[in-house]
């Protein structure tokens, strides 16, 4: 276990040289995300109406969990590249733990990830986003959000390993994306939506996150809605990622030794 | 300690209908060079991840350092060093940052793993591109470092995937050194390689792969035997005199020569030495035949396939060559 703890961390330094190294990563998982908050903040926090609540503040924790989504092609790219450049016959012939690659890896995209978390809460905070329910609901938040932004970079390793391919990759993960954020209530309430729709984006885990976030930090507005996961969305956020993460992390093992054994 | 240092048997291994390995033997002593040759496709580099553990067998055993690679690989990997067909270096590191990543990563502790980066950064002459990024690094640069990785945690089986292939001359030959210093250390080496020359000058034996066996085993000089010595190969300016030629040159050659019509080129095996070349030369003119392309070659990598299969060494894609 020490030497799956120590390899890790040798591996996480090196994902953050790389940052050091490729200064459009640190602006990626930083600028991005300003950009993002406002963008959506100015431009649709002017145009939008959601009833009980100023919109600006609703939207950040839509855009919180669009940047927890984005690490999946993080995630991907990075474990493509290094199938790519050999690296990964390297590790394999070392006597180093083999769970350690992967873990290093989520492991390192979920700091970046919550680098960006930080940027965001700030200039969120420039803009006239507050959390109202106090510290420990806020912070409750943001845990919710890394357990999302941590089971994505699971997602993005293991799409990286069976599609080998950095482009597909990115491609892909963009495919995900778009279901996944927009059919769900990051940027709109669903009250609007064919009931059958309404449904599916209600259990759709991203919702819940978002649900969870504006629940615990008092962003929420009127919820006049009663299905299961809008009212108990912590609940469910927990039950859906965590079970993701149990089915996620092995499968992500086995395709790293099916990957790496070519 | 074992005086084998690796040991296959009957190594089998298939990707979908493709047998990469149909069953390899291979023993090498250890403290000695075992060359494989073989052309693309032959299985080389499969046999190779095995003894590595990269991969798992279908069939058959092998012991590595002594230890059975499917059943102990961790211990296996403490006792071996890989450099596989390409660099494998992390580009966005720099050459120091590489070797004490690797150094970590075999638990070398973080003074010993810079301490040993530090030795390897002077063996493989890298000191004065140690802090600048892999990415600006030659293509020789990169498989010294690559090479220095491997030699990280002074590993007793080296197993080099065609260490050669593109090197220019100067690393090619720092290479060569490489491995005659180990080899001189105790290490034993494993080395897969497409050129006849390179495995004659390192190996102590050499064994040739084509289609996932070997077909050949024995030291450099029991393979040449069998190739024979060294060619004459003759191409007449007239097709029609191509008989006649064949005819004087079987006089000087040792056995029958071989014609190829097509080309209006005949190949005989000749004892080596000038004398044997002169009289062919001057059986030639006496005979009166327009001479094109008179050559002496040596026996190449086709040549051995060509004694040993009666096939020349068909170069096939393989799913390997890709990983």
């Amino acid at each position: 276990m020490s030497g799956l703890a120590y390899d890790t961390m040798a591996l996480t330094g090196r994902h953050m040289r790389h940052i050091a190294r490729v200064p459009e990563k640190l602006i990626g998982v930083t600028v991005g995300p300003i950009v993002l908050v406002l963008v959506f903040g100015y431009l649709f926090g002017s145009a939008m109406q959601v009833p009980g609540v100023n919109y600006r503040e609703y939207i950040m924790a839509g855009i919180f969990t669009q940047v927890m989504f984005s690490a999946v092609g993080t995630s991907a790219a990075g474990v493509s590249g290094d199938l790519h450049n050999g690296l990964v016959d390297r590790f394999r012939s070392l006597p180093m733990s083999r769970f350690a690659v992967l873990l290093g890896r989520t492991v390192s995209d979920l700091l970046m990830t919550s680098l960006s978390c930080v940027v965001m809460a700030v200039v969120g905070a420039l803009i006239g986003w507050r959390a109202h329910n106090g510290v420990l609901q806020a912070a409750a938040g943001f845990a919710l959000l890394l357990l999302l932004g941590f089971t994505m970079c699971w997602l993005g390793a293991l799409l990286g390993l069976v599609i080998r391919s950095t482009e597909a990759v990115n491609s892909v993960a963009m495919l995900l994306m778009m279901p996944f954020i927009f059919l769900s209530n990051a940027f709109v309430p669903l009250n609007g939506l064919p009931r059958w729709l309404q449904v599916i984006a209600e259990w759709n885990p991203i919702s819940s996150v978002v649900a969870s976030c504006r629940h615990l930090w008092a962003n929420q507005g009127l919820v006049t809605d009663n299905a299961f996961p809008t009212q108990h969305p912590v609940l469910v956020s927990c039950v859906t990622l965590g079970v993701a993460l149990i089915v996620l992390v092995p499968l992500t093992a086995r395709a790293y030794q099916r990957a790496a054994a070519r | 300690m074992n005086d084998v240092a690796i040991e296959a048997e009957g190594l089998r291994k298939r990707y979908g209908d493709h047998q990469a390995l149909a069953g390899i033997d291979l023993s090498v002593p250890a403290g000695t060079v075992m060359g494989v040759l073989g052309p693309n496709g032959a299985g080389k580099t499969t046999a190779v991840r095995i003894l590595a553990t990269l991969l798992a067998a279908d069939e058959g055993r092998a012991v590595v350092a002594g230890y059975d690679v499917a059943k102990d690989p961790q211990k296996v990997r403490r006792q071996i060093g890989l450099a596989g067909q390409y660099a494998a270096v992390d580009e966005l590191l720099t050459g120091r940052e590489n070797l004490v990543l690797i150094g970590k990563l075999h638990r070398l502790g973080r003074k010993g793993a810079k301490a040993r980066a530090e030795e390897l950064l002077e063996r493989f002459e890298l000191v004065e591109a140690a802090d600048r990024g892999v990415k600006t690094y030659s293509g020789g640069m990169r498989r010294r470092l690559d090479l220095a990785a491997c030699l990280l945690a002074e590993p007793s089986v080296l197993f080099l995937d065609e260490p050669t292939t593109g090197l220019d001359l100067t690393s090619r030959m720092t290479l060569w050194k490489t491995v005659r210093e180990q080899v001189t250390g105790g290490v034993t080496v494993l080395l897969t390689t497409q050129y006849l020359e390179e495995a004659d000058h390192l190996a102590d034996r050499i064994a040739v792969i084509d289609k996932g066996t070997v077909i050949a085993e024995g030291t450099p000089d029991d393979l040449k035997d069998k190739v024979g010595g060294e060619r004459l190969e003759v191409t007449v300016a007239v097709r029609s005199e191509l008989a006649e030629a064949a005819r004087v040159l079987s006089k000087v050659a040792v056995g029958e020569p071989v014609v190829a019509e097509e080309d209006r080129r005949i190949s005989a095996t000749i004892d080596s030495g000038i004398d044997t070349i002169a009289d062919a030369a001057v059986a030639l003119r006496e005979a009166g035949i327009g001479v094109a392309d008179f050559a002496i070659r040596r026996p190449s990598l086709d040549d051995v396939f060509l004694s040993l299969t009666g096939h020349a060494g068909t170069p096939t894609e393989e799913k390997e060559s890709e990983a």
